[in-house]
């Protein structure tokens, strides 16, 4: 395959999943990617690879991206079987060419679990986490009604804490990664950053228990401390968060 | 046609608390029969869904993303400003409020932004009690760093990703009142048309992005938050499915488009690497808070940065701004870095590039400690250039970021078109020509929190409510009318592509309509972009149908849009004889290079009415008067 | 009552049976340990656990109690896994599950088949080669069924295999119980790690050298 491939740039051959819709069945499709360089972002390549399926007047590999910078959490594809492709703490949108070399075979998948079904190709619907934040992902502050910033004083360390938590982009990574198909991380890190703040304290007991709910009703599955989904995490959220939800449970069930 | 903005007279200090007092109210029992359909769930549109749901009325909040947290408020990294003085550093809501219309060169609306700054406080109380865990001092106080355009410190920030932190909380607020049932959320759709009826706004016509089922949605007020049209450029720092198309669909039903030609250019991007590339990343300009930029002093020194001598370097905006140095506003930072890369002293891959150079910091404060303030710019920085930042210098250039310009409001956020407002970055107000960093989530979130709750019911209060039946035939209309340009899209069947025809557009949009303007490149774009447009008609190919998830399909609508925009744009861009803010005219300016405004003339906002696409629009003016701040020039010196 | 309905409730009353699960190995280690000083240590240790009386019920309804919860919401838990999970990658690679972590459910059920086997054997002793004798002092001589049996090449192998199984189930449960019961954090969670290896290396060796002892016919008496 080297020898296509023009001075510096690479070829490719990905093997793509393409699904009609969510009650259809999906199969690998394979496809070469050329002209590749090690500046392209796999979604350049990816895009590449479109533009050629669409003059060719094939329908291009439909997948979710956005803001292309690794923040909104839109990019969902499990490449070569990790989710974001394994780089540590990158998503898809983020991780570049350089990582592969000419004439490589890359898998290409969408995020697996029940509680996010396929909707085309590599597209998923994972509206089950808006679910689980609706549960209770909040505190029911009403607009207007806030005291002054610097009236709670809050420790930078619980602060620093409360966004480490906060830093999760909700791209789902961390269930598709999971063997259980399991939310613990998105979960845990929602109602730590909450209970750690004293803002968040008042309604923690509620919060843990409305999460916990939501997350079963929307069919994840139950964490097993694999924590497979802290190495997936393209922000690194680290799996202390699932041990504090864990004590949040266990606080609102003694007290 | 002179428009007014219908500002509250008397002392500024006053205005917005008079005003407060002076607007209709709506009976808490009867909010809940009136229906409010806010389109875009950014910061803006989060915030709005959430506090007019949390008051009681009946919202519907539509999205194109899977999800509102996904709205492009998330990437905004350095911080929102606030005027509350923690630091002591003698700021105020009048510095705020000054720093702001001169920020703006002078092009906004005096009473807008003194609200903007009046109610900047509260935006900060909110976001704590929502949980957004700002960055604190040692004592657990709030913390607050300095950013261009301003000698206070006043911007609140949580590490780099603050946009993404308020904007979580604005969902946080928005998913409560989802559970609450208040607000009904419509994700991946996307709007596509505005149905009048008696030429008021109350209803919109949108396409589900799953099952390509057209439909449409009734209310009483439609609340467009629909954010910024930087990707006219088709490469800018905006997300991919960002687009004009909301807006533009208002501006075809009458609603005016002030100022298109004020878009911001952002100074601390990276540099483009190629043909293939889908998007600039940009940093936070905090960044420049501890780098300096720099470019060789000779033409052609290829030695690599670490090794030309401090003497043979030219630090250009310590050198042209003593004062502010490399804190200077966007627009001149970004001018400034593009003087240089013109003068050939550019660096990096086709000389467009800059130095941002940390090794002072680092030597100073030690490289832990600007890791901790701007580790994940850094680490963003190697993921896209494979270079270390800490190890050499940065390489920057500036690229198109934010849109100054939007539908024309008046004081309440009501376009001319009763019914229809528009928050946000959509809308025109408060940047004038040019916006100051950190502001802009400071507007999304004054708009929806603070702003819209107030001014809705004025209007609710006066309307009839139910006007529009969703089996009027203003609705039938608006479908079919949707419909038939998809099908007209879907069936050219030609030979190009969406991308091909975006990057031909945005190209031009780049060297003609960018960061410096001409009569002749502005005049050329005029003339070129109706041919791309011509083109795009009869050239187009989109795979598949329209009943079915088809993202080419709807990219293929917003580059159409985006044609028709680019021509009003380049319009307004050449009407404004004139520099100011983000619109830099080359025939106007100073001896040594800065912009020159002309207030005798183009003191006002021009708000262009549609009259067709191959129509000359029509322009109304708002002039803009100052009686808080004197008109100055705008000096950074 | 979220204990028995929600999913860490469940995995809660895993941890905590689980706990009491591995607090027994460690006192039936310990009382097997006597094995090493000599027959007569071993066999005097059963006998004192047999004058317990009534308590030896209590103990035994309780640890049973515990095996049961453990099993139950253990297969619960483990079937909605499954059902959460519609299919596996085209490639699958992990990063930081390991063996130990992936098989809980089979090395449990192992378990289980293990323990009613040990209790037929040296509990309610009707397996077929079972050696039924008292020492020279009158007591039952446990020593001596241990070491008839273990002798047979089969039953010290069934014996090795299920301790090695024990190590592989211990050494993913002990770290996992503390998390479970949010005793973890970033700093502790790694040494929890360890700790449960040395502590399933400690049974493995603990309890795996009685069986190869005594069949290599090192320990004799």
């Amino acid at each position: 395959m080297s020898a296509n491939s023009e001075h510096g740039t690479m070829t490719l051959k990905l093997i793509v999943w393409r699904q009609k819709g969510p009650n259809e069945p999906g199969r690998f499709e394979t496809y070469l990617a050329k002209g590749i360089t090690e500046h392209h972002s796999f979604l350049e390549m990816l895009d590449v690879v479109n533009q050629d399926l669409i003059k060719e007047g094939k329908e291009p590999i439909v997948f979710d991206h956005d803001c292309r910078e690794g923040i909104c959490g839109t990019c969902s594809q499990v490449i070569n079987g990790l989710p974001h492709g394994g780089q540590v703490r990158t998503t898809v949108c983020q991780l570049h060419m350089r990582k592969f070399k000419d004439g490589d075979t890359i898998y290409i998948e969408p995020w697996k679990a029940k509680a996010f079904p396929v909707l085309k190709d590599l597209m998923v619907d994972r509206g089950a986490l808006d679910k689980v934040i609706q549960a209770g992902g909040y505190t029911s502050a009403r607009t207007g009604a806030a005291p002054d910033g610097n009236s709670i004083l809050i420790s930078k360390e619980s602060a620093d804490y409360a966004m480490d938590a906060a830093e999760c982009i909700g791209c789902g990574a961390c269930v598709a990664a999971c063997p259980n198909g399991a939310a613990m991380l998105f979960t845990g890190a929602k109602v730590s950053q909450l209970a750690a703040l004293p803002q968040g304290k008042v309604e923690a007991a509620e919060r843990v228990n409305s999460m916990l709910n939501a997350m079963k009703e929307c069919g994840f599955g139950n964490c097993t401390n694999h924590f497979e989904c802290q190495a997936a995490c393209p922000k690194g959220i680290d799996v202390k968060f699932i041990a504090r939800l864990n004590r949040e449970y266990l606080k609102a069930l003694v007290f | 046609m002179i428009l007014d903005g219908k500002s509250p007279t008397g002392p500024i200090e006053s205005t917005w608390d008079k005003h407060r007092f002076d607007m209709k109210l709506v009976n808490p029992a009867n909010k809940r029969k009136y229906k409010i359909l806010v389109v875009g769930t950014g910061l803006a549109g989060a915030s709005a869904a959430a506090s007019l749901g949390e008051l009681g009325y009946n919202v519907e909040a539509f999205c194109y993303q899977d999800s509102p947290r996904r709205a492009h408020s998330i990437a905004a990294q350095g911080g929102i400003n606030a005027a509350k003085n923690y630091p002591n550093d003698g700021d105020s809501i009048r510095r705020l409020f000054y720093d702001t219309v001169k920020g703006g060169d002078f092009r906004a609306r005096e009473a807008d932004v003194w609200r903007l700054a009046q109610v900047s406080n509260n935006i900060i109380d909110q976001c704590v009690a929502q949980g957004v865990p700002f960055a604190r001092d040692y004592a657990g106080y709030l913390d607050n760093r300095s950013f261009g355009g301003a000698q206070v410190s006043r911007t609140f920030y949580a590490r780099g990703q603050t946009g993404q932190q308020l904007l979580l909380g604005a969902y946080s607020a928005l998913s409560r009142q989802i559970k609450l049932g208040t607000v009904k959320l419509f994700p991946r759709t996307e709007m596509l048309d505005l149905v009048l009826v008696e030429g008021e706004a109350k209803g919109i016509t949108i396409r589900d992005l799953v099952t390509g089922e057209i439909r449409n949605h009734v209310g009483d007020a439609v609340v467009l938050c629909t954010g910024g049209y930087a990707n006219v450029f088709d490469l800018s720092t905006m997300a991919r499915g960002a687009s004009v198309s909301a807006n533009w669909v208002a501006y075809k039903k009458g609603a005016y488009f002030a100022n298109p030609c004020y878009t911001q250019i952002h100074p601390t991007c990276i540099p483009q690497s190629g043909d293939y590339q889908s998007k600039l990343t940009l940093m936070s300009e905090s960044l420049r808070n501890d780098g300096r930029c720099w470019v060789p002093k000779k033409h052609g020194d290829n030695r690599p940065p670490g090794e030309i001598p401090e003497e043979d370097r030219d630090y250009y905006l310590e050198r042209k701004y003593p004062s502010f140095g490399n804190l200077a506003p966007r627009d001149i930072a970004s001018r400034a870095a593009k003087e240089q890369c013109d003068d050939g002293r550019g660096v990096g891959p086709g000389g467009r590039g800059v130095y941002l150079d940390f090794a002072d910091a680092i030597g100073r404060l030690g490289e832990d400690v600007i890791r901790e303030r701007y580790g994940n710019l850094f680490e963003m920085y190697e993921l896209i250039t494979a270079e270390n930042g800490y190890k050499v210098p940065m390489r920057i250039y500036p690229a198109p970021h934010y849109a100054m310009g939007g539908l024309w409001v008046d004081y309440n956020l009501m376009s001319n078109l009763p019914g229809l407002f528009v928050l946000g970055e959509a809308n025109f107000s408060v940047h004038g020509a040019n916006r100051l960093g950190a502001s802009a989530l400071m507007q999304g979130l004054a708009d929806g929190y603070f702003v819209i709750p107030y001014t809705i019911a004025h209007y609710l209060a006066q309307t009839s409510l139910g006007m529009l039946k969703e089996d009027a035939p203003e609705c039938k209309a608006s479908v079919s009318e949707v419909n038939a340009r998809i099908d007209r899209l879907l069936s050219i069947k030609g030979e190009r592509t969406v991308a091909e025809f975006h990057r031909e557009l945005g190209s031009l949009m780049w060297n003609n309509v960018g960061m410096a303007r001409s009569e002749a490149t502005l005049t050329e774009a005029i003339e070129k972009i109706p041919a791309i447009r011509a083109q795009f008609w009869e050239n187009l190919r989109i795979p598949g149908n329209g009943a079915e998830i088809n993202q080419q399909l709807e990219n293929a609508g917003r580059v159409a849009d985006f044609l028709e925009f680019a021509e009003l744009f380049a319009r307004d861009a050449l009407h404004r004889k004139e520099s100011c803010g983000g619109h830099f005219r080359v025939e106007y300016q100073t001896e040594d290079g800065e912009a020159m405004r002309d207030d005798e003339n183009f003191c006002y906002s021009a708000a262009w009415g549609y009259r067709g696409v191959d129509q000359e629009p029509e322009m109304h003016k708002e002039p803009l008067k100052f009686e808080n701040v004197e008109l100055a020039v705008r000096s950074y010196k | 009552m979220s204990l028995l309905t929600s999913s860490v409730g469940r995995k809660v009353l895993m941890a905590v049976s689980g706990f009491f699960l591995l607090m027994f190995i460690v006192a039936h280690l310990a009382g097997n340990s006597t094995i090493f000083i000599g027959s007569d240590w071993l066999n005097a240790y059963a006998e004192h656990l047999h004058e317990l009386g009534p308590f030896v019920w209590v103990f035994r309804a309780f640890m049973l109690a515990m095996l049961l919860i453990h099993i139950l919401f253990g297969v619960i838990l483990t079937l909605e896994n499954w059902g959460a999970n519609p299919g596996k990658y085209a490639v699958t690679k992990r990063l930081k599950v390991t063996f130990s972590s992936r098989t809980m459910i089979w090395t449990g059920l192992l378990l289980l088949s293990f323990i009613v086997y040990h209790l037929l054997q040296f509990t309610f002793r009707v397996t077929p080669e079972i050696v039924l004798a008292a020492d020279e002092v009158g007591r039952f001589d446990v020593f001596t069924m241990v070491v008839s049996s273990l002798r047979i090449v089969a039953i010290a192998a069934i014996y090795i295999f299920a301790m090695v199984v024990l190590f592989l189930h211990t050494r993913h449960g002990i770290q996992s119980f503390l998390q479970t019961l949010g005793l973890s954090n970033d700093n502790l969670q790694p040494k929890y790690a360890l700790a449960g290896k040395l502590i399933s290396a400690v049974f493995l060796v603990g309890f795996g050298a009685i069986p190869v002892l005594i069949f290599t016919g090192i320990l004799v008496k």
